[in-house]
């Protein structure tokens, strides 16, 4: 699924990265909790969280996220902006809470990252 | 930054400073980027970089990070002035955590730091004296007997 499709399922604004809408993106992960994202992110996932902090876009490229999607319309603060652009890792901002949108995303096809915590 | 045996290079991290918190990390990836390390043991290397750096600024007054990147591995030495660890297995289990408010706002002190940073590593060291501070050594194979 592109991007520009996870734009449009979600009806998300574009906040940075407009020339990477036609990126591939083959899962995603949600949480507001970094440590778990750093624990469970893989390689090239859509980062969802509503966590707007620097930390949250520091996270993404820490775990090589292809690009972040924030849920309940929340936008990134100016340091993870500022951060997103010099990484060229794409924001897009949806008015949708999380369950929404991960359900929205799952339904369309957009699996997660997969597989059950380790006992 | 290049020594004889390979690379070497130093860095300071602050306490409490969470707007720069994570700085090191990122700059360490784009060294190894750089350099032109298998990006699987980069990521490893960056995300345990990343966990023990928003330690020492959750935890610690400041820490030396030191940076050694040698052809058979990479590691990372940080040790920090700080209240140290009361009990290190303790706080080696998955949950485990003393985080106030203010780091679990940032989105982290979820007591999954050291273990992640465990995870990641190839070798994981670590020492820690009440009072006076931690040390942890990460140390990841670049040649056979590395995690994947």
């Amino acid at each position: 699924m592109t991007l520009k499709q996870i734009q449009e399922i979600l009806d998300a604004e574009i906040i940075c990265g407009e020339d990477s809408l036609d990126m591939e993106i083959t899962a995603a992960g949600g949480s507001d909790l970094m440590s778990d994202v750093l624990a469970f992110g893989q390689p090239g996932i859509l980062l969802m969280t509503g966590l707007t902090n620097t930390q949250s876009v520091r996270t993404a490229d820490i775990v090589d996220a292809k690009a972040i999607l924030y849920v309940r319309g929340k936008k990134p603060d100016k340091g993870g902006l500022e951060l997103a652009r010099e990484k060229g890792i794409p924001i897009l901002s949806t008015k949708h809470m999380m369950f929404m949108a991960c359900g929205l995303l799952f339904r369309a096809g957009l699996p997660g990252v997969g597989g059950l915590q380790d006992e | 930054m290049f020594c004889d045996d390979g690379l070497s290079q130093h860095f300071q991290i602050q306490g409490g400073d969470f707007s720069r918190a994570g700085r090191v990390s990122t700059t360490i990836k784009e060294i190894l980027q750089e350099v032109g390390i298998d990006p699987a043991i980069i990521r490893r290397a960056a995300i345990a970089s990343y966990e023990a750096e928003m330690n020492v600024v959750m935890y610690a007054q400041k820490a030396d990070l030191t940076l050694k990147l040698t052809p058979e591995e990479i590691t990372i030495r940080i040790e920090d002035q700080g209240p140290g660890i009361k009990n290190i297995d303790q706080a080696m289990q998955e949950g485990f955590s003393t985080a106030t408010d203010q780091m679990r706002e940032m989105g982290f002190g979820a007591g999954m730091g050291l273990p992640n940073i465990n995870r990641n590593a190839d070798v994981f060291w670590i020492g820690s004296i009440r009072g006076k501070g931690t040390v942890l050594i990460i140390t990841f194979l670049l040649k056979k007997g590395g995690k994947a």
